[in-house]
């Protein structure tokens, strides 16, 4: 229902839609989020369940126009009104950086920090984008594919494939 | 002779940094809060996480389907089992099959038994934390009978591993349902008595009273689930609000505070307790014989006689356990109520033998995120008091 709602006042938004098992997803291209944000907010999405991303390494970055990118930023909503859920995915490119959405949620504050510990994604005008789980000079992002499961001994900073946050210290 | 410290305090003027954790009696598994006090009031409490990382989601892309229920355990190890039902929900989501009547109903009294423990655990430790030492001792006893039938039940006490995908590990034993009989009687008895020792108790009232009080929309905006959630004033409960297990079936009411208080969700929990022990009773009642796993060799194990006896059943389970179950392509989000509040996994499949990713959804993280606003201008006692009420716990927040 909520999804004719999106059709409606924001023609062209939703590039991809799929119905599995019940759950409804939508994939929105970045530029169109933040508006998307704010329509679901006023329609009663007012509980942010959940905030993650998955990697797809071998996915291309942007193909003809399409929204593509390596990762996928997974937000899941609530309307406790009339129980419905919803989940909204944004691709995003390696470096790429998401708008925050601690303006509107206060519960986004640490989930997108965790995406950042966890996936290196940087979300644009976070208050405090510090790492959550992993100590601040954590080499790499635990989460890629690319970071080894045994997690290419973090101690001695040597052997991790995985990029070095980013190639840049944490700060403080 | 300027140590460090009195530096750093000349630096902040009269403000004064303390660590609460990372081990503290009161911290409830090893998290660090630093707290920056004026005199005993709390100006600014930052939390810091993460002591108990285990990348539990990383190693669940590398493990079968199967292999990642013991480490669902380990996430809210006060109820176990609880993690372990949510666990199996979303992978039968993502099959899309449904479990017999039987294993539905056994899922559903271990799941209450399991909220129950939980929920002492939590009123009980508080309660500890304030000064209130004797509820905790009552409280604990009936611990110890749900444990009892854990045991007997999965053969573990704390780490269970009770459910399969498409059903559970196995029946229950004979002489669980008497035990659990008896538990009904006594444990109704024991959150009898830890009313008297706190509800109307004037030292718990001046400790609980408006500590801790959230508005239902910030409890909202803060991603609240669970009993905190419920005390704020907002009727949120995942076993009425999207039924599983065929828990609209079942006779029960949801407690709900109004501030949102630690006293309020002292409140809620107890009365919680009462409406598992009402559930368990109608699951007791109606407890029916039949399969407990789903009829598909492609997804549950056939039983060791049959392996040992016919061909058949030998190739199913060396095909299980070498090479998985066929997964369709797709993602699922199912999230149970556990004692905390939503438990949620999102299991994004990739028609592999592991998922491709996983995504657990601790309760407890959003609630635990908004605890500098909940503490600020408080005591150091109070964080202890709002701390406790959480229930914060460090294996499901860290994974």
């Amino acid at each position: 229902m909520i999804i004719e709602h999106i059709d409606a006042q924001l023609p062209g938004a939703v590039t991809d839609r799929h119905d599995f098992r019940g759950d409804q997803t939508i994939v929105v291209a970045k530029a169109s989020f933040l508006p998307l944000v704010d329509l679901l907010h006023r329609e009663g999405f007012q509980f942010l369940v959940d905030i993650t991303a998955v990697d797809w390494p071998e996915r291309p970055n942007a193909e003809g126009g399409a929204a593509a990118g390596r990762f996928d930023v997974v937000y899941h909503w609530l309307n406790l009104a009339s129980q419905e859920r919803l989940r909204v995915k944004v691709p995003v490119a390696d470096g790429e950086t998401m708008p925050t959405l601690t303006g509107h949620f206060k519960t986004a504050d640490w989930f997108e920090r965790e995406v950042f510990d966890l996936f290196g994604i940087r979300f644009d005008g976070h208050p405090n984008l510090k790492r959550l789980l992993t100590w601040d000079d954590f080499p790499g992002h635990a989460l890629r594919k690319d970071f080894p499961l045994d997690g290419g001994d973090p101690f001695c900073m040597e052997g991790c494939t995985a990029p070095y946050n980013n190639g840049e210290r944490a700060r403080g | 002779m300027d140590s460090i410290a009195l530096s750093r305090q000349q630096l902040d003027g009269d403000h004064m940094i303390v660590n609460l954790g990372p081990s503290h009696p009161t911290t409830h598994g090893t998290l660090r809060i630093i707290l920056e006090l004026e005199g005993e009031t709390i100006l600014k409490a930052t939390p810091e996480m993460g002591y108990l990382h285990r990348g539990v989601e990383k190693l669940g892309e590398n493990l079968s389907y199967q292999q990642f229920i013991p480490l669902t355990d380990r996430l809210n190890y006060c109820s176990s089992i609880m993690n372990n039902v949510g666990y199996t929900c979303a992978v039968e989501k993502l099959l899309g099959i449904e479990i017999p009547k039987r294993a539905q109903q056994i899922r559903v009294l271990v799941s209450e038994l399991a909220r129950i423990a939980d929920h002492i655990v939590c009123v009980g430790v508080n309660a500890v934390d304030i000064g209130a030492f004797t509820a905790f001792l009552y409280l604990f006893k009936q611990r110890e009978t749900v444990y009892d039938l854990f045991e007997m039940a999965a053969g573990q006490r704390l780490h269970t591993s009770f459910t399969r995908i498409g059903g559970l590990f196995r029946d229950l034993p004979e002489g669980f349902v008497p035990l659990c009989e008896r538990f009904l009687v006594e444990c109704e008895a024991s959150v009898d008595e830890c009313e008297r020792l706190l509800t109307h108790n004037p030292i718990w009232h001046d400790r609980t009273k408006g500590i801790g009080a959230i508005s239902a929309e910030d409890a909202v905006n803060y991603g609240y689930t669970g009993p905190c959630l419920r005390a704020a004033g907002v009727p949120q409960d995942l076993r009425k609000a999207q039924p599983y297990l065929g828990y609209e079936t079942y006779d029960f009411d949801i407690p709900v505070g109004t501030t949102g208080d630690v006293f309020d969700r002292y409140l809620v929990r107890i009365e919680e307790m009462r409406q598992s022990l009402r559930i368990i009773r109608q699951v007791l009642d109606r407890l029916e014989p039949g399969p407990v796993n789903v009829d598909d060799p492609k997804i549950a194990l056939p039983s060791k006689e049959k392996v040992y006896t016919r061909m058949e059943s030998l190739i199913h389970h060396f095909k299980l356990i070498m090479h998985g179950m066929e997964m369709p392509v797709g993602e699922v989000y199912s999230a149970t109520e556990a004692a905390n509040g939503e438990l949620g996994f999102y299991i994004v499949s990739d028609g592999g033998k592991n998922p491709y990713r996983i995504r657990v959804r601790p309760p407890c993280l959003p609630i635990f995120s908004s605890f500098h606003d909940q503490v600020k201008g408080c005591l150091i006692a109070d964080a202890v008091a709002v701390l406790g009420a959480m229930n914060i716990i460090a294996g499901e927040l860290d994974r």
